[in-house]
């Protein structure tokens, strides 16, 4: 149940935000379901197959997209339990994700091409440093809340006092960032970029076309989605009543696109080779958090 | 002898030893409760006890495993050297590879100091063979002098602990050892076993023999060694722990540092190589370093009295060992198609080798997700564990352990995204694309008999993905017996698990089901073929595309001070207005090796120095004894002795 709220929400994501994004830049823009247009278009257009590819490049997209989805039985969502909860499940989550990267990034390598050799390598290495950074929240979490499921843990998280606050508004700053870098958003990468030697998302699937091009697209944004469902379910009380939580669910979701659409509007793409520090930065953030559970559990300070 | 018939009588002598070493292990695991078995067996030494206990009984079925894929690899991996090695260098080889599996079951099955100090022994020496096969090359033999010389320091260092441990209790073996601990704090003792068994298992700063034998050796060779041959140090160093009586925070501790610097420089070094069986003894480290986490969480577990940690580590330590045993052969194995095909394990000589030979790039691949971590198969469970051991333990002690758990956390978590990074090129670069040097031969798959022990691991490494509880409760039974923790195994233990193998299921089916709609769809869509996208440019040849280098430069250029690469290269000169032809040489080097160079450098120095000694003159040595004779004097005198 808590997987189809996701599902819609990540419905609107890309279209929230490209709206946001071309009414910040002062253009008309399109319409919110611009992009599903696009996807519909797509899924009814035929394929061009690059000679050099083998298997592999025809069946990543259709991983990636199922590995997303996998990921996203694990989502919990306040008011329902998820399809699947079990302790650790996150890290289940996270390496879900991860095989559906590693799909995607030999489909590039299939090809051939040094554009999407770059792209991939450069895929492989930020999510590979972002990794750290979800690992340490998460075990920050569950040593504040001790519990080692996502539904433990999100149950269990409440603000109750300035310190946990403090963790709270840490935690969610670094989901946020998290998402960015692992939907391939600025400051890490720009989507909307035109020159093959700056992408990384983008020119990893420069080969793709047709369906294949869709089931990534659609992907992306079901991934975006989930992200913004952690982000909601990590903030929303369980003691509230149900429709409550309905409604500020949506809200947070809406308000999670428009924060993208305006932190990409206002916010320029860092330079390649300064990306491996601003994701690292990531890492320390969550170590703050954590040593600040540590305080809070084990009274460091007095 | 037919040369065709000496095979079948190494694989008879084997299946013998398998069958008969197979039946009491299945028996000893299934059955953890039984009393283990022993026989008596006469000899030189006098009565040898040869025992088969669950802990023993897990390792023999992995070895045997790996010894019986690796000899049926091996028919058609050695099938072009028929012609090039004499008979008598085929025999010796075969020979030695026989006495490997025997000394390893050896090593597995004898608590007598003495005793189980031979079979360690024979290993050295039959591996040092099996390393030689290819002695013709240069490298390959000071690759196998350096690997027993190693070898042999470790063996001193175990000799050392076994005497401390007789010389204080009388008494030489396994056993005894609890009879040591008990009196005396265990850690010094420990960390001698430790640093003994470290050596033969890769730990990180002593693992330098490691990427240097396991690629000249042939890739059967590879396999076993890789696979089982450096489990026995990790054999070797839960033996010790299980007899352990005290100090198990400090123990726990420097298992746990150790192993995850392991780890992360394992994957690290790595990612940075080009010989595409370096790259996997690399990993072998790092995979070493993963199954060392597991065990130091298991002895943490033990110091803090939290027997969820106990069995989290040591399972998810033990299922790992297992797990390693299976996909590292499986990649050797097709490392070694590979190389038998193309005559070259340069990755940037490769590349497309997948449209030639799809099943081995197929089973590759298997491997490559699987020592990745990534579900559904087999190397995730017993990762998963590990995390979540870690995760529990963040709670379990102190603030300081606290932090030390978060530190291993986080070098488990770049382990895993390092390995990703790490096998997206390996495969990437070799499968993939397109040949970025013509053969000179015709590329064919390897043959059958290649092939099928390598889809036997593959299946078994499914089997573990998919089920794996049948592999987690003899192995839960061996914790439980060693470790006394408490017997029953928390209710949702293995619920886990099968909720996992669910999401495994619903991730392939759901693939299924994509694909085939994507099939049904195509078949009445254009389907165009066309060349590689270029961004406009419409001569890309094969040399264009991202190498291996390449691929590894931006994480090369991050971790500068700890992965070093040499260069070697003529730079342009500014009167030069039409350079001419030049070469560009790049290669990775290990700090450590060059760090043992250096002391080995500076020994040897001092060496060369005390050598003037020895003149050869035997006036100078009867004063040498004289002098001697009078310090021992003065000093008997000054009662100093």
């Amino acid at each position: 149940m808590g997987l189809l709220f996701c599902i819609v929400t990540a419905l609107f994501f890309p279209g929230i935000i490209l709206r946001v994004k071309s009414i910040a830049s002062g253009r008309k823009g399109p319409g919110i379901f611009q992009p599903w247009k696009n996807i519909w278009v797509l899924l009814q257009k035929g394929n061009v197959i690059s000679a050099t590819t083998s298997f592999i490049f025809q069946i990543a997209p259709a991983v990636y997209l199922c590995t997303v989805l996998c990921a996203g039985l694990l989502l919990p969502f306040p008011g329902f339990s998820p399809v699947f909860s079990f302790e650790g499940d996150f890290v289940l989550f996270a390496y879900l994700l991860a095989l559906g990267k590693f799909f995607l990034i030999i489909g590039a390598l299939d090809t051939g091409s040094s554009f999407e050799g770059m792209g991939a390598n450069r895929e492989a290495l930020y999510s590979m440093l972002a990794e750290p950074a979800f690992f340490i929240l998460f075990g920050t979490l569950a040593l504040l809340t001790g519990h080692t499921s996502m539904v433990g843990i999100f149950d269990a998280f409440r603000f109750t006092g300035p310190d946990t606050f403090i963790v709270g508004f840490i935690s969610a700053y670094l989901l946020v960032q998290i998402a960015m870098i692992e939907n391939s958003r600025m400051p890490v990468d720009d989507p909307k970029t035109h020159l093959e030697l700056t992408m990384i998302h983008e020119v990893m699937i420069l080969d793709h076309s047709g369906f294949d091009l869709a089931l990534v697209h659609i992907a992306t944004a079901l991934k975006f989605g989930f992200y913004g469902g952690l982000i909601a379910n990590f903030l929303l009380p369980v003691d509230w009543s149900l429709p409550v939580q309905i409604i500020s669910f949506f809200v947070i979701q809406v308000l999670f696109a428009l924060l993208i659409g305006f932190l990409e509007s206002f916010r320029a793409r860092k330079k390649l080779a300064k990306n491996p520090q601003f994701v690292f930065t990531l890492s320390s953030i969550a170590l703050v958090a954590f040593i600040l559970v540590l305080m809070i559990t084990y009274k460091m300070l007095g | 002898m037919p040369s065709g018939m000496r095979y079948f009588y190494t694989l008879a002598v084997t299946c013998l030893a398998i069958l008969i070493t197979s039946v009491p292990a299945f028996n000893a695991l299934l059955h953890p409760g039984n009393p283990t078995l022993v026989f008596e067996a006469g000899g030189l030494l006098g009565i040898v006890n040869v025992t088969i206990d669950s802990l023993s009984a897990f390792f023999i079925l992995i070895t045997n495993f790996a010894v019986l894929t690796g000899l049926l690899y091996s028919r058609g991996y050695l099938s072009p050297y028929r012609l090039t090695k004499s008979p008598a260098q085929l025999a010796l080889h075969n020979f030695s590879f026989v006495w490997l599996h025997i000394s390893m079951l050896g090593v597995l099955m004898l608590h007598d100091g003495i005793a189980f100090l031979i079979a360690w022994e024979l290993m050295a020496v039959s591996s040092f063979m099996l390393i030689l096969f290819e002695a013709e090359i240069r490298n390959t033999l000071k690759t196998a002098v350096n690997y027993l010389i190693q070898m042999h320091v470790g063996f001193f260092l175990l000799v050392i602990a076994f005497l401390i441990c007789q010389s204080d209790t009388g008494l030489m073996s396994f056993e005894a050892l609890q009879i040591y601990f008990s009196r005396h704090p265990s850690a010094p003792l420990f960390l001698l076993f430790f640093a003994g068994f470290g050596i033969k298992a890769g730990f990180i700063p002593l693992h330098t023999w490691l990427p240097e034998a396991h690629p000249a050796a042939p890739s059967h060779v590879s396999g076993v060694m890789s696979g089982v041959m450096i489990k026995m140090g990790i054999y070797g160093i839960i033996r010790v722990l299980t007899q352990v009586q005290s100090d198990f925070l400090v123990i726990g501790l420097t298992l746990l540092i150790v192993s995850s610097l392991t780890g992360l420089l394992g994957v690290m070094m790595a990612i940075v190589q080009h010989d595409l069986k370096k790259l996997l003894a690399y990993h072998s480290i790092e995979n070493i370093g993963i199954i060392g986490i597991g065990i130091g969480l298991g002895v943490m577990g033990i110091g803090l009295n939290n027997p969820t940690l106990v069995m989290l580590g040591f399972t998810g330590g033990l299922l790992h060992a297992l797990n390693h045993s299976l996909f590292k052969p499986l990649l050797f194995f097709s490392a070694g198609s590979v190389y038998k095909a193309y005559h070259t394990r340069n990755i940037e000589q490769l590349g497309g080798v997948i449209h030639k030979m799809p099943q081995t790039a197929g089973l590759f691949l298997l491997g490559a997700l699987a020592i990745c971590g990534l579900p559904p198969l087999n190397g995730f469970i017993s990762e998963f564990l590990i995390y979540v051991g870690l995760v529990k333990g963040l709670s379990a002690g102190n603030a300081y352990q606290s932090i030390a758990f978060m530190c291993v956390l986080i070098a488990l978590a770049l382990i895993g995204g390092l390995a990703i990074f790490c096998f997206t090129k390996a495969f990437g670069v070799v499968f993939l694309g397109t040949e970025r040097k013509t053969p000179k031969n015709e590329i064919k798959e390897a043959t059958g008999d290649m092939l099928f022990p390598q889809y036997l691991i593959g299946s078994l490494m499914v089997l573990i993905g998919f089920v794996p509880v049948i592999f987690l409760k003899p192995i839960t039974g061996i914790v439980h017996r060693y470790f006394q923790i408490d017997p029953t195994i928390p209710d949702g233990f293995y619920r886990i698990f099968s909720q996992i193998s669910i999401i495994g299921v619903a991730l392939i089916l759901s693939v299924a089901c994509i694909l085939y709609l994507r099939k049904k769809i195509f078949q009445k869509r254009r389907i165009g073929q066309g060349p590689t996208w270029g961004c406009g440019y419409t001569a890309a040849t094969a040399r264009q595309q991202y190498t291996g280098t390449s691929y590894a430069s931006n994480f090369g250029d991050l971790a500068q001070p700890i992965l070093q690469q040499k260069e070697e290269f003529e730079p342009i000169g500014e009167s030069e207005i039409f350079p001419g032809k030049r070469r560009y040489k790049i290669h990775p080097v290990d700090i450590f090796n060059t760090a043992i160079n250096k002391i080995t450098y500076i020994c040897m120095l001092t060496l060369k120095k005390i050598a003037r000694l020895q003149t050869g003159n035997i006036q100078h040595y009867i004063l040498y004894a004289f002098i001697f004779i009078l310090i021992i004097f003065f000093l008997l005198y000054l009662k100093v002795l």
